[in-house]
């Protein structure tokens, strides 16, 4: 066996043979954001130009919130190698609790962490039978799902819709973050954050190659890194000059940012990440090295329905109110948003950044579709076609890298 | 037609960062049995991969020529229609079907277009008679041993009228009567006019064996030795493997004075719940500080189910009576985590199914049964954990780019040495080794047994399970016999003989009475 021992690949390879290269082994994140930005420009032709309003934009983030918060748990329970049907009427009738909470005039401030609470109730009730009793998840939250769906028919129905006023409630999905007292026409603090954001990008990226070249382990060749953070910051101070140009950033974002935060720094950061990993990637192994499998897997099902609560919150302030059809599908946009984000089949794999990523194309279509005023059917069966498209690439792509 | 049947001409192969094959030629002529030795990642898989199309043509350069004609596999299936059949060392078949479903899986006995399955039987039978496997072909697969199941994957060879037939370390997991039986059917089939291409590192069978042996060494090929004609000794065979010569693989140990007991098992009675029986009965063995206690027994004896009993008993088994008792304390061991703490680590006997998490890294695999030691507040500290994985790396020689090396893509003997820096990195006190040198070559092995060698110098006990009885008598103090869920013997290691210990371990009857 011959091993090379060059400290990065430019040393003597021309930049084009490590684009190549690049491409190859990245290929099915780099379609996920060809994917994205081909979807912008076909809606935004198409709508002339409306879909890439800074309302549009904003509206789009708010929509994206509720199910890029399922879809981060959704990924951890597919890395495990289970699935959780139940979440869409979970999120519904825990969206609808919360409802009711409001009306009955409890405070918001209660009525938040305690859906959560009943959320991580759920997902133990489920997580139990997975992980303790042996039920198969499949089949545990298929029955879940009609159990919630009964729920939360059975919650709305004497009064149909519930309309929610509290306003701290329905800025969640609505409201942005205030500006600074100065500013005018433009908003200030949300183009400070961007700056921040793209600072804050480049110091982390710096430090994550020079580590990396310290132990000699292959990195990208200095054009190739220069032009990649380039392109980051562009895309982010793009992404503020549009939202500056509306009200700002929307509270959601902020919820979806933390979430997502927490969640990476978990799997990337901690021992619990890296059980879920090694708890995918072969689970008896995982066992053997001391890891208490049954007690992920609970822990992965509390977080699930703890983000599906989250996700019924949210959804419910969008709407400023609970209906009886609310979560119908959305167990199926995070498994998708999971999917073409690059969750493996297999489990084992996969990344919360690139799931949000994926929650974006899939809520893109949702809204570019519903600009351009095409009929639901329709959107049902494009939704179901980029899913299984993206499935059948990534596990085409992933045969290939073996 | 000539001479050769098959002509591998300059073959490259290489994988990012590594370049498994450097300009390899490869001849192989009729009829005969060819051995391929060398190194673990020497690249010997990875030629067989390529001639059998799982790497296809186009992912490698050089040429292939077969019958006299250049061949350009897409597939296994390519390769398969003009008579080429590899056989894995991960057996390729589906336990819950029978053999004969099996044998003709893919290549169904059809009358129109309807199976018929009396034919089907009647020529599975045939099959089996070939392969000299008396059994009924209506068993499952699942209820056959590992040396039967080798034995039906070459009848289904067979059955698709197999020309050259390629095995990579058929006899690893066999034990010595199922090897010497496939040997003899490897040689049978020669007659029969099959050539046969066989990886191994049981060098005693390829001196046995081989017509010709060819080494391969760091992706190249060394040299091609005709066994024929010429007796080529196991220590020509190693020199020309490893580059220098190995006088004796058993490594002496300096010191050797044992001290207290540190692990005591007592009357451990395990009841299988799945298999509905009684699997262990009244084990009774101990282990001292700075002691290497072997465990040896034909396969199926009982050993890793020993094993996996104590180590927190990971298959749920019920224990029915006994105790562990760890340097004078009586424990309960109900899950790894608690074996760990304890102070044992155990070494899988199969790193692939149970042992490694194959889709991660090296530096994943190394720390995942001590994290804790590199957890800082509830951060893990990467750079220490890229640190451990390389001192690891380097004191134990994984051959490998680097640390973040996908296990999966690594060769046998680098995955069987990660696994032990795996447990080598939870500093355990007791050490139970299963089948620690199984698939890997003779450097590596060496290796091992010296790195075992240290550490019980050091104070730490062992227990090397292993099936190889001269790997047992060479490297234990002491040697626990085991045969159907019993000890049925215990030896001193100046006394145990080859001759002692199998008749120990084929000694039933008299036990069960
Ligand atoms: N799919 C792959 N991706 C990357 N590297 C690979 C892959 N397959 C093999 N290699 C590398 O190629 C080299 C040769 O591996 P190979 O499995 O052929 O060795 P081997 O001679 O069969 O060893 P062993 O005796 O341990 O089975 C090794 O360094 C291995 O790490
Ligand atoms: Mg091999």
């Amino acid at each position: 066996m011959k091993v090379s021992d060059k400290k990065s690949v430019n040393d003597n390879e021309p930049i084009g043979s490590e684009l190549h290269a690049l491409i190859k082994e990245n290929i099915r994140e780099y379609a996920m954001y060809i994917a994205l930005v081909f979807i912008f420009i076909y809606f935004n032709v198409l709508t002339n130009g409306l879909f890439l309003s800074s309302r549009n934009i904003s509206d789009l983030i708010n929509q994206t919130g509720y199910i890029a918060v399922l879809a981060v748990g959704m990924t951890l329970i597919l890395i495990i190698k289970h699935i959780d049907l139940s979440v869409g009427y979970v999120a519904g009738f825990l969206g609808a609790v919360a409802a009711i909470f409001l009306k009955n005039g409890w405070n918001v401030w209660l009525v938040i962490p305690l859906t959560l609470f009943f959320g991580v109730c759920v997902g133990l009730y489920q997580g139990f039978l997975v992980a303790r009793i042996g039920v198969p998840a499949f089949v545990t939250t298929l029955a879940g799902m009609f159990i919630f769906r009964g729920f939360l028919s059975r919650v709305t129905a004497g009064t149909g819709t519930i309309i929610v006023r509290d306003e701290v409630f329905r800025a969640i999905s609505n409201g942005f973050l205030p500006d600074l007292p100065f500013g005018g026409n433009l908003h200030v603090l949300t183009l400070l954050i961007g700056i921040l954001a793209v600072i804050l990008v480049i110091i982390s990226q710096i430090r994550q190659r020079n580590s990396m070249l310290k132990y000699n382990f292959k990195v990208m060749s200095l054009p190739i890194f220069i032009s990649k953070i380039l392109f980051m910051s562009v895309i982010i101070l793009l992404v503020v000059w549009i939202l500056a140009g509306y009200r700002g950033i929307p509270w959601t974002a902020v919820i979806v940012g933390v979430v997502l935060f927490i969640y990476n720094f978990m799997l990337h950061k901690t021992r619990l990440g890296r059980y879920i990993y090694g708890i995918g990637g072969n689970s008896e192994a995982a066992e053997l090295s001391g890891v208490n499998v049954k007690n992920v897997t609970m822990f992965a099902f509390a977080s699930v329905s703890m983000l599906a609560a989250l996700s019924g919150i949210l959804y419910t302030s969008r709407l400023s109110s609970a209906t009886p059809t609310a979560g119908l599908g959305f167990e199926l946009d995070a498994i998708a948003s999971s999917y073409i984000g690059g969750v493996s089949v297999n489990g084992g794999i996969g990344r919360v950044t690139n799931t949000i990523v994926g929650a974006l194309v899939i809520m893109s279509l949702t809204n570019g579709m519903n600009l351009m005023g095409v009929d639901v059917s329709y959107q049902y069966v494009v939704r179901g076609a980029i899913f299984i498209l993206a499935v059948a690439f990534d596990v085409k792509t992933r045969g290939k890298r073996r | 037609m000539s001479e050769n049947i098959l002509e591998m001409r300059g073959i490259i192969k290489e994988f990012p960062g590594v370049r498994a094959l450097n300009n390899v030629n490869f001849k192989v002529r009729r009829g005969e049995i060819h051995c391929l030795v060398g190194e673990n990642g020497a690249g010997k898989s990875t030629l067989m991969k390529v001639l059998s199309g799982v790497h296809p043509y186009g992912t490698y350069s050089g040429q292939i020529i077969y019958n006299d004609e250049e061949q350009k596999f897409k597939s296994i299936a390519d390769s398969e229609a003009v008579g080429i059949a590899i056989i894995y060392q991960e057996l390729a078949l589906i336990p819950e079907l029978s053999i004969y479903e099996n044998i003709y899986f893919g290549h169904e006995v059809t009358e129109g277009r309807i199976i018929n399955w009396n034919q089907t039987i009647v020529q599975a039978r045939e099959m089996l008679q070939k392969v000299r496997l008396n059994v009924n072909p209506s068993m499952k697969i699942k209820n056959l041993s590992v040396g039967k199941r080798q034995l039906v994957e070459i009848a289904k060879a067979l059955s698709k009228n197999v020309k050259l037939l390629v095995l990579d370390e058929p006899t690893a997991a066999l034990n010595e009567d199922d090897s010497e039986n496939l040997l003899e059917l490897l040689i049978q089939l020669k007659h029969q006019g099959v050539t046969c291409i066989m990886i191994s590192h049981k060098l005693k069978e390829v001196v046995a064996i081989a017509d010709t042996i060819t080494v391969l060494r760091d992706g190249a090929t060394i040299t091609s030795m005709d066994a024929e004609k010429t007796k080529i000794s196991e220590h020509e065979i190693i020199k020309n493997m490893v580059g220098r010569a190995i006088e004796n693989i058993y490594p002496k140990r300096k010191k050797k004075n044992p001290g207290p007991v540190f692990l005591e098992i007592k009357n451990w009675t395990v009841y299988n719940p799945v298999s509905e029986r009684e699997i262990l009965h009244d084990i009774n063995i101990n282990v001292r500080k700075g002691e290497i206690v072997g465990i040896a027994g034909l396969m199926g004896a009982g050993r890793t189910e020993l094993a996996l009993s104590i180590f927190g008993n990971v298959p749920n088994y019920k224990i029915t009576n006994g105790e562990i008792i760890v340097d004078g304390l009586r424990k309960k061991l109900k899950h790894p985590k608690d074996a760990i703490k304890a102070g044992i680590a155990y070494v899988t006997e199969d790193r692939k199914g149970n042992g490694l998490v194959l889709i991660q890294d090296i530096k994943y695999n190394t720390s995942i049964a001590n994290l804790e030691k590199l957890t800082e507040g509830i951060i893990i500290n990467d750079k220490k954990e890229i640190q451990v994985a390389k001192d690891y790396q380097k004191s134990i020689n994984i051959k490998a780019p680097s640390v973040r090396q996908i296990v999966g893509n690594l060769s046998g003997g680098n995955q069987q040495k990660v696994s032990i820096a795996k447990w080598l990195f939870v500093e355990p006190k007791i050490l139970i080794l299963d089948e620690p040198t199984r698939g890997i070559d003779v450097g590596a092995k060496f290796e091992i047994y010296t790195i075992m060698n240290k550490l019980v110098e050091q104070g730490m006990s062992i227990i090397m399970i292993s099936s190889e009885l001269l790997e047992i008598l060479g490297m234990s103090d002491r040697i626990y016999i085991m045969s159907e869920g019993s000890i049925t013997g215990e030896l001193k290691g100046e006394e145990a003989t080859e001759q002692k210990v199998m008749a120990m371990a084929t000694r039933v009857e008299e036990v069960m009475e």
